[in-house]
C-alpha cells in the first residue's frame, strides 16, 4: 500500500504575492525567445527530410532493365485491407523477346488513394518486389476519379529502383547451365 | 459665413482626416506587429507571404518587406471587407448594427485632444500639434475612452446568446473597477505639475508634456503612479492579462462571437486603436511626450525639421509602449474573472488611494517648505 504524501506548500512571500518578479522573469524569457532560431519549415520551398522506411504513396517499379516487374499474381489485391487495389490480369504475348521470362503482366493496375491506408502490406507481400511505398507524401486531386492511380501513373510515380536479387537473371542463368528447378 | 471660417473649417477637417488615417494605419500595423512578435516569441516566422506584385520585383527590399509581412494588413482588411455579411436570426438588429460603431467612435474621438508634437515658427511662437488643445484634456480622454465599453456591452447584449452576454457583463464590470484606479493614479501627476511655484497649469495634456522638458520624466518622479496607470491601461484596453470580454478559451470569442466580416473588423480595429491611443497617452503623461530624454534639452532646433523629429520621437516612444503591450500579452496567462475583480477593488484601488494621499502630503510639504 502506497501512502499518499501531502506536500506542505510554503506560504507565498510578499514579493511572490505581487507576481511582479515572476512576471519580470517571464518577460525576460519571452524576450530572449524573440532572437532564437525559428523552427518553421517554409514548406513548399523547403521539404522535410524523409526517414528511411517511410511509407508514402504506393507505386509500381520497373527492374534495372526497364522491364515491368509485376506479374499480376494479385497477392497485393488479396492482402490489401481496405481493398484499394484492383488488378486486371493479362498475358504477355509469346513473341515478346524482352519479357519472355514471365507469362503474365497486369493489363490494368489501379490503386484507389481514397481507400489506401498506407499500411504497406502490398509491399510486404509482393513476391516480385514490384510495389513500393516510396517517399511521396503529398497527393491531391480535384475529383474522386483523379485520386485513382492507374497503371501508367503508378509507373510514373515509381520509376526504377535498383534490384537487389536479379531473380529472373539468376533463373535464366540456372536454366542455361541445366540447373533449372 | 465668411471665407476665413470656411478655410479654417476645411483645414481642421483635413487635419482630422489625416490624423484618423494615420492612427488607423498604425492600428492596422499594430495587428501585424502583434502577429509577428507573437510568432517570434513562439519560435515561428509569422506572416511572410503577402506581397504586392510590383514590390516583389524590387531586388533586396521586395523580399525583405515580404518577409516582414508589410502588406499583410492590406490583405486582412480586404478579407474583412469582402467576406459575406452574416446576421444571425436571433439578434436585435438595430443594436447589433450600432455596437461596432459605438465601439469605434470613442477610440477615434480621444485622439482629438492628444498632442503629438509642437511647432515653433520663426518668431519663436510655439503651437502644440493637436487637433483640439482643450484645457481639460485628460478629463476628456477619460470621459470618452470609457464610453468604448458601451460598444462591447451593446454587442454582448444585442447578440442575444450566452457567451457574448457573459463577455459584455464582464467587460462592464471590469471597466467600472479599473476606471477608478486609473483616474486616481493620474491625480498625483496633476497635483505635482500644478503645484504652486510651477509655471504650467491646467489639466491640458500639452502642459503635462511641457512640464517634462529639461526635467525628469514623470515616470521617474512618480514611478508608482505610472505603474498603477499602466495596469489600469491594460485593463481598459482589454488586453491580456485582463481580456475578460474576449477570453477565447472560455467564452468562444466573447462579445464578438456573433459578429463576422467587416463588423468584426471594426471591433478588431477599435481594440487596437485603443491600444495605440492608450500608449500615446501614457507617453504624454509619463514619458515626456515629444521631448528628448530626461534632463536633456531637445537636440533638434525649433522649426519644421525640429517639430518633425519631435513627432518622430513621440511615435518611437509610443511604438515601444505598443511593443510592451504585445510583449506582455504573449507572456502572461489570463487572470480568472474573480481575480480581476479582486485585484481591481481590493488591491489597485487602495494602492491608488495611498499613492494619492502620499503625494498630497508630499506636495503640501514641499509647498510649505517653498513658502517659508
Amino acid at each position: 500500500m502506497i501512502k499518499t504524501v501531502v506536500m506542505e506548500r510554503k506560504p507565498l512571500s510578499l514579493s511572490e504575492r505581487t507576481y511582479l518578479p515572476q512576471i519580470a522573469s517571464g518577460l525576460k524569457t519571452t524576450f530572449s525567445n524573440l532572437f532564437k532560431k525559428k523552427v518553421t519549415l517554409q514548406y513548399p520551398e523547403q521539404r522535410p527530410s524523409i526517414p528511411s522506411g517511410y511509407r508514402g504513396v504506393p507505386t509500381l517499379v520497373k527492374d534495372p532493365n526497364g522491364r515491368e516487374k509485376c506479374v499480376s499474381c494479385q497477392l497485393c489485391e488479396f492482402v490489401c485491407p481496405p481493398k484499394a487495389i484492383r488488378i486486371t490480369p493479362g498475358h504477355v504475348p509469346e513473341d515478346d523477346e524482352e519479357r519472355s521470362h514471365v507469362e503474365k503482366a497486369p493489363e490494368e493496375f489501379e490503386i484507389n488513394m481514397l481507400r489506401c491506408i498506407y499500411c504497406g502490406y502490398c509491399e510486404e507481400v509482393c513476391p516480385e518486389e514490384a510495389i513500393f511505398l516510396q517517399e511521396n507524401y503529398s497527393l491531391s486531386g480535384y475529383s474522386r476519379e483523379e485520386m485513382i492511380n492507374n497503371k501508367e501513373e503508378l509507373y510514373e510515380l515509381g520509376g526504377t529502383l535498383p534490384d537487389k536479387h536479379f531473380k529472373w537473371d539468376k533463373k535464366k542463368a540456372d536454366e542455361e547451365s541445366g540447373n533449372a528447378h | 459665413m465668411d471665407i476665413e471660417l470656411i478655410q479654417m473649417l476645411a483645414l481642421k477637417v483635413t487635419y482630422a482626416v489625416v490624423m484618423v488615417s494615420v492612427v488607423m494605419s498604425i492600428a492596422g500595423y499594430t495587428v501585424l506587429a502583434e502577429r509577428k512578435v507573437c510568432a517570434w516569441m513562439q519560435g515561428r516566422v509569422g506572416p511572410n507571404r503577402t506581397v504586392l506584385p510590383f514590390v516583389s520585383a524590387i531586388p533586396i527590399i521586395g523580399p525583405f518587406l515580404r518577409n516582414l509581412g508589410m502588406f499583410q494588413p492590406l490583405a486582412d482588411g480586404l478579407k474583412f471587407l469582402f467576406k459575406e455579411e452574416i446576421v444571425p436570426g436571433h439578434v436585435n438588429k438595430f443594436y447589433y448594427y450600432l455596437s461596432p460603431i459605438v465601439a469605434l467612435v470613442p477610440a477615434l474621438t480621444t485622439m482629438t485632444v492628444l498632442p503629438f508634437g509642437e511647432f515653433t515658427n520663426a518668431e519663436g511662437h510655439t503651437t502644440p500639434l493637436v487637433l483640439a488643445n482643450v484645457d481639460l484634456g485628460i478629463l476628456f480622454v477619460f470621459a470618452i475612452s470609457s464610453l468604448g465599453v458601451y460598444g462591447i456591452v451593446l454587442a454582448g447584449w444585442s447578440s442575444n446568446s450566452k457567451y457574448p452576454f457573459l463577455g459584455g457583463i464582464r467587460s462592464s464590470a471590469q471597466m467600472i473597477s479599473y476606471e477608478l484606479a486609473m483616474g486616481l493614479s493620474v491625480l498625483p501627476v496633476f497635483l505635482w505639475v500644478n503645484a504652486p511655484g510651477m509655471t504650467e497649469s491646467g489639466l491640458s495634456l500639452v502642459s503635462i508634456v511641457n512640464s517634462q522638458e529639461n526635467a525628469p520624466w514623470l515616470v521617474l518622479i512618480q514611478p508608482f503612479s505610472a505603474f498603477l496607470f499602466l495596469i489600469a491601461l491594460f485593463a481598459e484596453t482589454n488586453r491580456l492579462p485582463f481580456d475578460m470580454p474576449e477570453s477565447e478559451t472560455d467564452l468562444v470569442g466573447g462579445f464578438h462571437t456573433e459578429y463576422g466580416s467587416f463588423k468584426f473588423g471594426i471591433f478588431f480595429v477599435a481594440e487596437y486603436a485603443h491600444v495605440v491611443i492608450g500608449s500615446a497617452i501614457f507617453t504624454t503623461l509619463f514619458l515626456g511626450g515629444w521631448h528628448f530624454l530626461p534632463w536633456v534639452a531637445d537636440p533638434w532646433a525649433p522649426g519644421l525639421i525640429g517639430s518633425l523629429l519631435g513627432v518622430g520621437w513621440f511615435l518611437a516612444k509610443t511604438f515601444c509602449l505598443i511593443f510592451f503591450f504585445i510583449w506582455v500579452r504573449w507572456t502572461l496567462p489570463r487572470f480568472r474573472y474573480d481575480q480581476v475583480m479582486k485585484l481591481g477593488w481590493a488591491k489597485l484601488l487602495p494602492l491608488a488611494l495611498v499613492n494619492l494621499i502620499f503625494y498630497v502630503i508630499l506636495v503640501t510639504y514641499l509647498d510649505q517648505a517653498a513658502a517659508s
